[in-house]
Formats: structure tokens, C-alpha cells, sequence
């Protein structure tokens, strides 16, 4: 494979290359034997330019791992002894990728910060030298250059990218709880500002090739090509390699000035960053909004910006070693493992596990135009799926047709998309009031209300009316999907499909299998649910399924702490500066008081003792006075149109104060309270991973966090056990049992793991 | 075994041209004489098809085009129309009461004559009882003008239908921006002086920031030279060989002007301005001054620049179209015969220029012809860069496989049978005038080349594209 490829290449080489310059036939004679030991790299000269192309093999991106490097080391040596070479181009020969960052996996197998250490300055050395070559080297970007790719990048004289959405540059680092460790903090303030680099390297955000132009992040930019004589992406990554090539020539022959004019903005920014005061009051309000933001939980955004400080404040010596430094310790966090293992994970939730299936869906129906239903019809016409959204009334079919339009003009303000593709994306769906056109649907998502005998009759109506290979799948938060496919012809075609609201914006899509699903129907639901650019994970089926069961024991013990006279505010400012993005009360209020009644109810009925806490009287008295939640304008809180600061609502109060139960003050610090809640949770996951609910845990961590908002610094439900340690955790379900009863009792396997602490869920 | 011999037999009458076709073909095919071969034998089959109407064009007329911005400049496009269409009648001594029919194309709209064939035909004194519509179709709007009237006198419809194109780029519709506009109709509605001053209070001074018409494609927002220069990328086709054919393009039509070949130019005298008799866009320039122009719409390395790229341009065109019964009892003796012709659509992101390739194929193939049947190619020119990416793609398998659904390569037209005299590049190109110019260069070349068959291609904005037979009318 990687033989013919590098001999592919080599014939590419010599047809295009030999007759014009007769000169180097010998050149490549000579250098064929070291090509052929190469394997990332495969290396040719065109004139006067070396033209490096990077392309790891049996891998679809490019990582910076230590093979890769080592291999670089040694060509570039080469092109700086070489007296025929004045210039280089570095480019990857993979479509859509320039390189995807450093290997994840070399930092996760260091066991000490020294090795993590040694190797952030190994690539500080390389790409110093880079940056200081007197032989021009133009990176030629096509795809995502993140990470250590964008530190690469920007230690070479010249960049240039082509101007396509998968050409995505950034520095992601910290959202896997480090920092660009390879001089990027060093350089990146120096080439496009500290404002943005600040911005770039604690979001971690990715920038379109357009916006990194704009920023002089990149110094020109390539428009992609459609068809030619070869496949477009081939072309397009030749044609940005000819134009790097020229480019690179007229830099070595100082044609062109590698150094960009400045705006009038960018003088003035620049000029005022040249003033200490001015920087030291960024520095003090970047540290601001960081802490306000992450309340200290995540290590890695302060120590980026110490780093980036240190090196403009006490010089680039002080600034790398500060750097190399700080990216040992940091990899050596919990944070960091955490975040990495959510990393993996989504890597493995983006996967279809059931291969694919033996019809693709390309007609979908949805039941039911309410929020969920119009939701998952806008993620669907949104990649282009043909989507019947049907509804029983005209005006709350409107209501979901607009919808899906608001979702996609969203998008349209935000230049992610021309108002035309909205307009050629919103004819994919179709509003209907009937089954029309249900002859030809592969699929049918039911969002109806959370009612077991509507879900019987849609089921009963839909089978009537659509092929023999249509899934059927439900969109239902608790409801067994067992139960709503025992009325079916066809339980094979049943399946669960749990969206999380907001639909295009929660990243989760949890699915349920019973026992007589199908692994084809799974199939067909992964495959959607993919199309739809959803985080999977695959559980059987239960009450509660996962997501819905570990968040229930969580909200009843809300509840709890509520009656016994904790603010809802107090409440909330606790869960959030544990890791929730959201507030525990005001979860509450967005899940809405008659769903969590409805569903603390069925469940309750299920497992009994496990789920008690709070009064579901509560529930029901608020329920009463119409206090739903966010959608009624009032549930622990008042919801006003354009008001900020919201109030706490003073007639949920009274219900509370009229319902409350003493609290016990063995068990009411803030850390109890915070651990009550989170220890229900953990408790409920490892039982489902027990009880074979979830096939693996890296599955209940991303349900967790993606799905419930578990605090993701600790990595979801499993992770944070292993970090935190099972005793520990086993300990504090037991004293809590002690005080409140059963709904505390740790799960045997939380148990198995406390007693051998050398078991984890990740090894 | 028998039946079948009995039956070719009896059928030899009717397939004799074939069998002579084929016979000489191999000794003309690739020798220098088969140009003369043509003009000597008439070996090739008609393409009269049975129970269908011969269509024919009479004659066609264009006034010169112009470069925007010159003589037409204070016109309006009818008035270019009426030009035309008095030249027509002049050159044709048609009776204005025969025709029955006219049909004009054009692209940048005059809001004042949005049917702006039915002014043009008043203006040029047609009876009033003569009906008139227009059609647009980015830069094939003639095309269809001629082939609306080739499908209206093909279904016996009509007899004499004359159709052309007209276009005035000196002169665009600005317009006021959409929310003066909104404000101006409400106040027009209101009724009381109030209600006119609190919408008179809502003005913002960036009201009057004015629309210009779009130069981008509306559904990728990418202006066509922008396109043509990624095209052209996209095939490899590089600046020097851009330029090369834009030379080409300027060298040839220069020689046809001098020596009298753009018979189809009928003097135009412009109110308050000399007589206008001739092209004023074609400038012959060298390779050195082509090279020192800067890329004008990928910057700074592209390759699509000013002189590689048709410009600006006013002008019209028509031709009358009648049946061949028809013009043979009027006494016509017609220049061409009109035949197969189809219309194709692309992506108009990547293959916003490769009409021609599309229908090239297509046409040749519902004609029943082959590439070596045609005597004379005429080609829109948009762009040096899209006329030999067209080339190249026409000349791919890979290309003809991946993206027409074809198995093999059509081939390309050899040069020198293409585009003699010059083409859009440096005759200019009125949107809306271009296609009528095409189908009469190509009739005029036959006659004055001695071929059979021309084909007449051409691209259009919206990735559409266009093609058609012309075939020469016996001596």
C-alpha cells in the first residue's frame, strides 16, 4: 500500500516533472532509495523547490507523532544542505486534512511530565528552526490544521489555504485540558494580536480559511476546484501545490514580501499592546472572564494565558521554557484525561457499530411538529434528507415549519450558510397533515406527546400506511419502547431514538434497541442519526433507557434539597461551580414540572425505594397554579421576555416552605449537598452499565455529558469514579444511606470497584 | 437470410447517400482536401427528417457591436432592437404583413421595455396585428428566441417568424434600495399628513445607498470571471495558452473584417452620431503586452485577465425564420437549414461554463453525426480560459465518463475548423445578441467554406448551455 503509493507519486513526479527539467532525473535516482524508507513523508523537488507532502499511512488524517517527526527532522535537513533548493513547500496529500494535530495517543502513554515535557521541546527546537530558515518554506493548508499542525504553520514564512469548509484552522488544545505546546502560545499573540490569539487558544474555536485571512493568519488564499480532468479534490490539492510552488519561488527570490500591510485597526491594536499598562489590563480582564467562566475548574485556560504572558513579558527564552513546562504539568491533570477520554469517546459515538444498513434512508417522516419533532426535522433537511413533518392541526404544523426556517435563517445570519442554500435546504421538507407521500418513507420519527395510547395508535396508523422495510422509530424520553412496539406488526422495525432538546443544538442522540429490534433497524437509526451530526450512544431498553434514569434520582433529590429550605439560587450556583453548565433548579425549570412529574411517576412505579427523595407534591401543586417552567414564563423562577436578572418565583416558594422537611445538618455542607446529587447520579450509571443497559462506559460518559451536562472537567459518570476513586465515592453513598435510606445504596459493581482499586472502567 | 438480403436491395435507393458517404469518407477523413472534397461532392445526408417541417433561416442581420460606452451609449435597448430589425427587413426585402411571429432575447432588462420586442417591432413599423414576445436566458437568450420560432413554425403553428437579440450594457437598472422603495409605496398609500410624516421620519440616510443589478450568480454568489478562472484551473489550462487563444480570437477576426466576411453587419446610423459600420472591439494585440495585464478577478495569481475575457458590449441581432416550403414560395432562395438543437444544464458552482461540452454530445448524437462531420464550429467565447477548458473536457474520457454519463470522449474540434472569423472575445459579446450572431457566422462560413454542417455551441450563466445543427442550404 504505502510502496505503491510512494511509487504512484514518483510516477506523477517524473511525468510532469522530468521534461521540463532534464537536470533532475538524477536527483531522483538517487533520492528513490530514501523515499522508500519514508513513510509520512514523500518528498520531490520542482525547480528550485522542495515539495514536501505529508501523508501518514492507513490513517485519514495526519498526526504529529514521533515517526512523523523524525522524518521531517531529516528532510528538512536535506533542503537546508541542499545547494539546488532555495525554497520548500509543505503540503499533505490528504484531502481535507493538513495535518489534524499532535497524536493523542504518544501524550496519553507518557507516564510523567518530564517525558510530556521533553517532547513539547523537541518540537519547539524543530519548528524554531523552521521559523528562523533562510530558505523560504510556504505551508500549503487544505483541510483542518489544528493544534500542532497550526503551530507548524505558523513557524513558516508563508501560508496558504484553500478556501473551503473543511479548511478549518485553530488550536483546540485546551479543550482537551492543555495548551499549544509546540511555541504556538509563543507565536500565535505575535502573528495575529494577543486579543485574538487569547481568543483562539482559550475557545479553542476553529477559523474558516475567509476569517483566517482577514486575521493574517494565513497570507493567501486558494479557491477549491470543481471537476477537471481528475477528481476535484485531487486537482485542488495539485493546484494549491502549483501555486505554493510559485509563490515559494517569488519569496526566494524576494518578489514577494512574506510580510503583510496591516490595517489601520491592526496598526492601532498593535500600537496599543506596545503599552504595558494597556497589556496588563487585558491580561487582568482575560483572567477575569476565564475564571468567571470556568470557576476554576479547568486548570489549562489560566496557565495558557501565564504562558503567553510570560513570553511577552520576560522574552521568548523565558516564554518557551514556561510553555514546555507548563504542557508537562497540565497533561499530567485530571482535567486533561478527562477531557481526552471524552475525546476518544465522542470519537467512538461517531462510529456506526452495526455497519451499514442494507437500505439508506433517504425519505424521512416526522410525527408531530412540536418542538422535538421540528427540531429533529431541521437537523435532517439540514443534510439534505428529504423530510415529511406531519401534524394533526394547520397551525401547529406552521408553528413547526417555522421552525425549521428560524433554524436555518439562524444560520444564515451567522454566514454559515447563503440565504439560497437555506431556501434549496428548506425545500426538503414537506408540512403535511396527512400520510401522503408515507409510501415511500424509510423512516418514520414519532415526536408525539409522551402518551402510551397515542403512541399505539400513530404506530398503528403509520404501519398501515408505509413499506415493508420502513423503521419505525420514537422519540420518547421514558416510555419503554418495548411497550409501544408491543402493538406493532413488525417489532423488528421498532426502535427508540432519543433526541435531547434543543435538537440542533444538543450534540447526544441516544438510541434504543429492545430485544426484538433488528441489528439492520439499529443500523438505519445509527446511520441517520449520524447524517444528522448527532453523538450516538446505543443502550437497551428500560425504564428510563440511561440518560432519562440517572438524571431522575439527580431531580428528586433536587427536590429534596429544595424542600428542606435551600434557595433555588444557592442551589444552582452550587451545581454550576461543581462542572454543570446548568443549575439544578433552573434544569429543572427548562425540563419543565410536568415532564418531571410524569416521569419521576413511571419510574418511581418501577424502582421504588432507589428513586425517593422530594415530595412529588410539589410537582403537582406547582403544576396546579401553572408554574411548568420556562415555557409557562414560571416555575422556580419568573421567565421575562428580554430580562436578564431573573427573579425567584415567590408562589413556588410557599408551596416549598409549606412542604418542608427538616434538614439534617450532618448532611448539608455545601459539598454534601453538591455530592448528594452527584453520587444519586453516578450510582444510577454504573447500575445500568451493571444491569447491561449500557454496553460500555465510555458510551455511559458521553450520554452523561453530552446528553445531561454531566461536569465535563471530570470526564462524565465512569471517568470521574476512576479519577476520583470507587471507595471514595462508596463511602459518601453510605453515609448518606445512613441518613436518608435506600436511595443511597451504592451498586454492586461501585462496590467490586472500591473493594479492588485496581480496577477501573478505563484501564 | 433471403428476406433480409431482398430487403436491403429494395431499400438501396434511399441509402445510397449513405454508402457514398461512406465510401469517401476514409480517403477525405484526414487529408488537407477534404475541406475541397466538400465543396466538390455533396456526399453527406440531409437531415430532413420525415414529417417534419424543413426549417430554414432566410438571412440574418447584426448592427456592429460595440464596445459599452461608445456610440450606443445613449440608446435604449429597443431602439438597438429596431435597428436590427429595419436592417432585417432592408437586407430581406420581407413584407412586414408575412411575418407572423417575433420573439427577441435579452438579459439586462429595461424595465421601461420589459417586452422589449414588441416596442422594437412597433417601432420598426410591423403591423400592429404582428405579435411580439421576449425571452432570457443569461447569454442564450437569442438562442431561444430562434428556437422558439424553429418549434413554433415546426408545429405548423406559424410560417415567418423572425427572432434576435438585443442588449445594451452602456446603460443598467439602478434601483433604489428595497427599503426606499418599501417606504416610497407607503407613502404613496397614505392617506393623511401624519401618516406621511411618521414614515418620513423612519428615513435613514443608507436608504439611498442604490442596488446595482447582480454581477454574481444569484444561487453561488460568484461572479463568472471568478468561476471561468477556476475553471480554467480545474483543467489545467494555463495564462500563456489563455492568451494565446485570445490572440487567436483577435487575429482572425481582424483578417475576417478586412477582408469582408462579417457580411452580416448592416450600418446603423446613430441619432446625432456617425453611421456606425463596423466592430469596434477587435485590437490584435502581441503575447508580451497580454502578459503584462494582472489577473482580474483571482488575485494575485490567477489567470483570467481583461484580454482573455470577451468585454462589454451593446449590440443586436435578428434572422427570419420560415418554413422552406414557405420561403421558397416567396421566392427565397435560404442560407441555411436549422436543425437539431438541445439545451443542457450543469452545477453552476463548478461547471458554470461547460455547457458546450454538455451539448456538443448531445446534439451531434440526436443528428445522428459524428465530430468529423462538421465542416464549422462556432462557439460562444465568454473567456479564453472556459472555450479550452470546454475543449479539454470535450476531448477526457475521464471526464466523459465521470460527469456526462457517456463512455467516451466526443473529442475536440480541430482549430482550424473553429470559430474562423473571430468570436466573442474580440467581436464583443451582447448577451442577448450573441446567439443569432453565431448561427449567421456559421451559415455565412458554410457558404463561403463550402461545408456541409456547422455546429453552434455556447454557454450561459446559471450553468446552462446550448447547442445546434446548421446545416448548409444546397446551391
Amino acid at each position: 500500500m504505502v510502496a505503491s503509493r510512494v511509487i504512484g507519486s514518483l510516477r506523477r513526479f517524473t511525468a510532469s516533472q522530468m521534461l521540463r527539467y532534464p537536470g533532475y532525473i538524477c536527483r531522483n535516482l538517487t533520492r528513490s532509495s530514501a523515499l522508500l524508507t519514508r513513510t509520512h513523508i514523500n518528498y520531490g523537488v520542482k525547480g528550485d523547490v522542495a515539495v514536501i507532502r505529508i501523508n501518514s499511512p492507513g490513517s485519514k488524517v495526519n498526526t504529529l507523532g514521533r515517526e512523523l517527526h523524525s522524518e521531517f527532522i531529516e528532510v528538512m535537513n536535506e533542503v537546508w544542505s541542499s545547494n539546488q533548493i532555495r525554497s520548500a513547500v509543505l503540503i499533505s496529500s490528504k484531502p481535507g486534512c493538513f495535518i489534524a494535530g499532535a497524536d493523542i495517543n504518544m501524550l496519553s502513554a507518557c507516564t510523567t511530565s518530564q517525558e510530556v515535557v521533553q517532547i513539547s521541546q523537541e518540537a519547539q527546537r524543530t519548528f524554531e528552526k523552521l521559523e528562523k530558515s533562510t530558505k523560504p518554506i510556504v505551508a500549503a493548508i487544505n483541510g483542518t490544521c489544528l493544534g500542532g499542525g497550526l503551530e507548524l504553520a505558523i513557524s513558516c514564512q508563508y501560508r496558504i489555504a484553500t478556501k473551503d469548509k473543511k479548511t478549518v484552522l485553530g488550536s483546540p488544545e485546551v479543550l482537551l485540558g492543555i495548551l499549544p505546546g509546540a511555541g504556538g502560545t509563543q507565536r500565535l499573540p505575535k502573528m495575529v494580536g494577543m486579543p485574538a490569539a487569547f481568543d483562539m487558544m482559550l475557545t479553542g474555536r476553529g477559523i474558516r480559511a475567509d476569517k483566517a485571512k482577514k486575521m493574517g493568519l494565513v497570507d493567501q488564499l486558494v479557491e477549491p476546484l470543481g471537476p477537471g480532468l481528475k477528481p476535484p479534490e485531487e486537482r485542488t490539492i495539485e493546484y494549491l501545490e502549483e501555486v505554493a510552488v510559485t509563490f515559494a519561488t517569488g519569496l526566494a527570490d524576494k518578489k514577494i514580501s512574506p510580510k503583510r500591510d496591516k490595517g489601520l485597526v491592526e496598526k492601532l491594536t498593535s500600537y496599543a499592546m506596545s503599552i504595558p499598562f494597556v497589556r496588563q489590563q487585558i491580561y487582568k480582564k482575560v483572567e477575569e472572564k476565564v475564571r468567571k467562566q470556568t470557576k476554576g475548574l479547568y486548570p489549562a485556560p489560566l496557565k495558557i494565558i501565564d504562558v503567553v504572558k510570560t513570553g511577552i513579558e520576560q522574552g521568548s527564552d523565558a516564554g518557551y521554557l514556561s510553555e514546555s513546562q507548563k504542557f508537562g504539568e497540565l497533561a499530567m491533570t485530571k482535567e486533561s484525561k478527562a477531557l481526552m477520554g471524552l475525546y476518544h469517546g465522542q470519537t467512538l459515538c461517531k462510529k456506526n457499530k452495526f455497519g451499514a444498513p442494507q437500505k439508506e434512508v433517504k425519505h424521512l417522516a416526522v410525527l408531530g411538529a412540536g418542538l422535538m419533532g421540528a427540531g429533529i426535522a431541521q437537523v435532517s433537511v439540514d443534510k439534505h434528507l428529504k423530510t415529511i413533518l406531519k401534524d394533526a392541526t394547520l397551525p401547529m404544523l406552521g408553528r413547526g415549519q417555522q421552525q425549521v426556517f428560524k433554524g436555518l435563517n439562524d444560520k444564515v445570519k451567522k454566514k454559515a450558510i447563503t440565504s439560497f442554500e437555506r431556501d434549496s435546504l428548506f425545500s426538503n421538507l414537506t408540512g403535511q397533515l396527512d400520510y401522503q407521500g408515507f409510501e415511500k418513507a424509510d423512516m418514520v420519527i414519532e415526536a408525539v406527546f409522551e402518551d402510551l395510547g397515542l403512541k399505539h395508535k400513530v404506530l398503528k396508523e403509520v404501519e398501515a400506511v408505509v413499506p415493508d422495510h420502513c423503521v419505525f422509530a420514537s422519540n420518547t424520553s421514558a416510555l419503554p419502547i418495548g411497550e409501544i412496539a408491543a402493538v406493532s406488526k413488525r417489532p423488528e422495525k421498532v426502535i427508540g431514538m432519543h433526541y435531547f432538546s434543543p435538537v440542533d443544538k444538543m450534540q447526544l442522540l441516544e438510541i434504543i434497541t429492545t430485544e426484538k429490534t433488528s441489528k439492520d433497524t439499529a443500523a438505519s437509526a445509527v446511520e441517520v442519526g449520524l447524517k444528522q451530526g448527532k453523538v450516538i450512544i446505543v443502550v437497551k431498553d428500560g425504564p428510563g433507557f440511561y440518560t432519562t434514569r440517572c438524571l431522575a434520582p439527580m431531580m428528586s433529590e433536587v427536590l429534596r434539597i429544595l424542600q428542606e429550605g435551600v434557595d433555588p439560587k444557592k442551589l444552582d450556583s452550587l451545581t454550576t461551580s461543581f462542572g454543570f453548565p446548568v443549575g439544578a433548579a433552573t434544569l429543572m425549570d427548562e425540563v419543565g414540572m410536568d415532564v418531571a412529574k410524569h416521569v419521576a411517576e413511571n419510574l418511581g412505579k418501577v424502582f421504588g425505594e432507589r428513586f425517593a427523595g422530594g415530595n412529588l407534591d410539589v410537582l403537582k401543586q406547582m403544576i396546579s397554579k401553572g408554574f411548568l417552567g420556562r415555557k409557562s414564563g414560571k416555575g422556580f423562577y419568573i421567565y421575562q421576555e428580554g430580562v436578564k436578572n431573573r427573579n425567584l418565583n415567590s408562589d413556588t416558594e410557599s408551596i416549598l416552605a409549606s412542604l418542608k422537611i427538616p434538614s439534617r445538618p450532618d448532611a448539608s455542607s455545601d459539598e454534601d449537598l453538591q455530592y448528594r446529587l452527584v453520587t444519586r447520579f453516578v450510582n444510577e450509571a454504573v447500575l445500568c452499565l451493571q444491569e447491561g443497559i449500557l454496553a460500555t462506559p465510555a458510551e455511559g460518559d458521553i450520554g452523561a455529558v453530552f446528553g445531561l451536562g454531566f461536569p465535563p472537567c471530570l470526564g462524565g459518570p465512569f471517568r470521574f469514579v476512576d479519577l476520583y476513586g470507587a471507595q471514595k465515592i462508596v463511602d459518601r453513598l453510605r453515609k448518606y444511606e445512613a441518613i436518608y435510606g435506600k436511595q443511597f445504596t451504592p451498586c454492586q459493581l461501585l462496590i467490586d470497584h472500591a473493594s479492588s482499586p485496581n480496577r477501573k472502567f478505563f484501564q | 437470410m433471403t428476406s433480409l438480403l431482398t430487403y436491403t436491395f429494395k431499400n438501396l435507393p434511399s441509402t445510397s447517400k449513405w454508402a457514398l458517404r461512406f465510401s469517401l469518407r476514409p480517403l477525405s477523413c484526414s487529408s488537407q482536401l477534404r475541406a475541397a472534397a466538400a465543396v466538390q461532392t455533396k456526399s453527406k445526408k440531409t437531415l430532413a427528417k420525415p414529417n417534419i417541417r424543413n426549417i430554414v433561416v432566410v438571412d440574418g442581420v447584426r448592427i456592429p457591436f460595440l464596445q459599452s460606452g461608445t456610440s450606443y451609449k445613449d440608446l435604449m435597448p429597443h431602439d438597438l432592437a429596431r435597428a436590427a430589425l429595419l436592417g432585417l427587413l432592408r437586407r430581406t426585402n420581407v413584407p412586414k404583413g408575412a411575418v407572423d411571429y417575433i420573439v427577441f432575447g435579452t438579459v439586462m432588462q429595461e424595465v421601461k421595455t420589459s417586452n422589449v420586442a414588441r416596442e422594437a417591432a412597433l417601432g420598426a413599423g410591423f403591423s400592429d396585428k404582428t405579435p411580439a414576445h421576449t425571452v432570457t436566458m443569461a447569454c442564450i437568450s437569442s438562442n431561444q428566441a430562434m428556437t422558439t420560432g424553429v418549434s413554433l413554425v415546426a408545429s405548423g403553428q406559424f410560417d415567418v417568424v423572425v427572432a434576435g437579440g438585443t442588449e445594451l450594457l452602456s446603460d443598467i437598472p439602478i434601483r433604489h434600495s428595497r427599503k426606499m422603495r418599501k417606504m416610497m409605496l407607503d407613502l404613496n398609500k397614505a392617506k393623511t399628513l401624519g401618516q406621511r410624516l411618521s414614515l418620513l421620519s423612519k428615513f435613514r440616510l443608507n436608504f439611498l445607498t442604490p442596488e446595482l443589478p447582480a454581477v454574481a450568480e444569484f444561487s453561488t454568489n460568484e461572479i463568472m470571471g471568478h468561476s471561468a478562472d477556476r475553471l480554467a484551473a480545474a483543467f489545467a489550462v494555463s495564462r500563456l495558452e489563455q492568451d494565446e487563444y485570445a490572440l487567436r480570437s483577435h487575429s482572425l477576426a481582424k483578417k475576417a473584417q478586412d477582408e469582408g466576411l462579417l457580411s452580416d453587419i448592416v450600418h446603423f446610423k446613430v441619432p446625432g452620431k456617425d453611421t456606425v459600420t463596423q466592430d469596434n472591439g477587435i485590437r490584435p494585440s502581441s503575447l508580451e503586452q497580454m502578459a503584462k495585464l494582472k489577473p482580474a478577478f483571482i488575485k494575485p495569481y490567477g489567470t483570467v485577465t481583461a484580454a482573455n475575457s470577451s468585454f462589454l458590449t451593446d449590440g443586436a441581432s435578428a434572422v427570419l425564420i420560415m418554413a422552406e416550403e414557405k420561403a421558397l414560395a416567396m421566392g427565397y432562395k435560404p442560407k441555411a437549414y436549422l436543425r437539431d438543437f438541445t439545451y443542457v444544464s450543469q452545477d453552476p458552482k463548478d461547471q458554470l461554463l461547460l455547457g458546450p461540452a454538455y451539448a456538443t454530445p448531445k446534439v451531434l448524437e440526436k443528428a445522428g453525426l459524428t465530430m468529423n462531420d462538421i465542416d464549422a464550429f462556432e462557439f460562444h467565447e465568454a473567456f479564453s480560459g472556459q472555450i479550452l477548458a470546454n475543449l479539454k473536457a470535450m476531448d477526457s474520457d475521464w471526464f466523459a465518463k465521470n460527469y456526462m454519463g457517456r463512455n467516451v470522449k466526443v473529442g475536440s474540434p480541430p482549430l482550424e475548423k473553429f470559430n474562423n472569423w473571430g468570436g466573442s472575445l474580440s467581436l464583443g459579446h451582447p448577451f442577448g445578441a450573441t446567439g443569432c450572431r453565431l448561427v449567421m457566422t456559421a451559415a455565412n462560413r458554410l457558404r463561403k467554406e463550402g461545408g456541409q454542417y456547422a455546429l453552434v455551441a455556447a454557454c450561459a450563466a446559471g450553468g446552462q448551455g446550448h447547442a445546434m445543427i446548421v446545416e448548409a442550404y444546397p446551391k
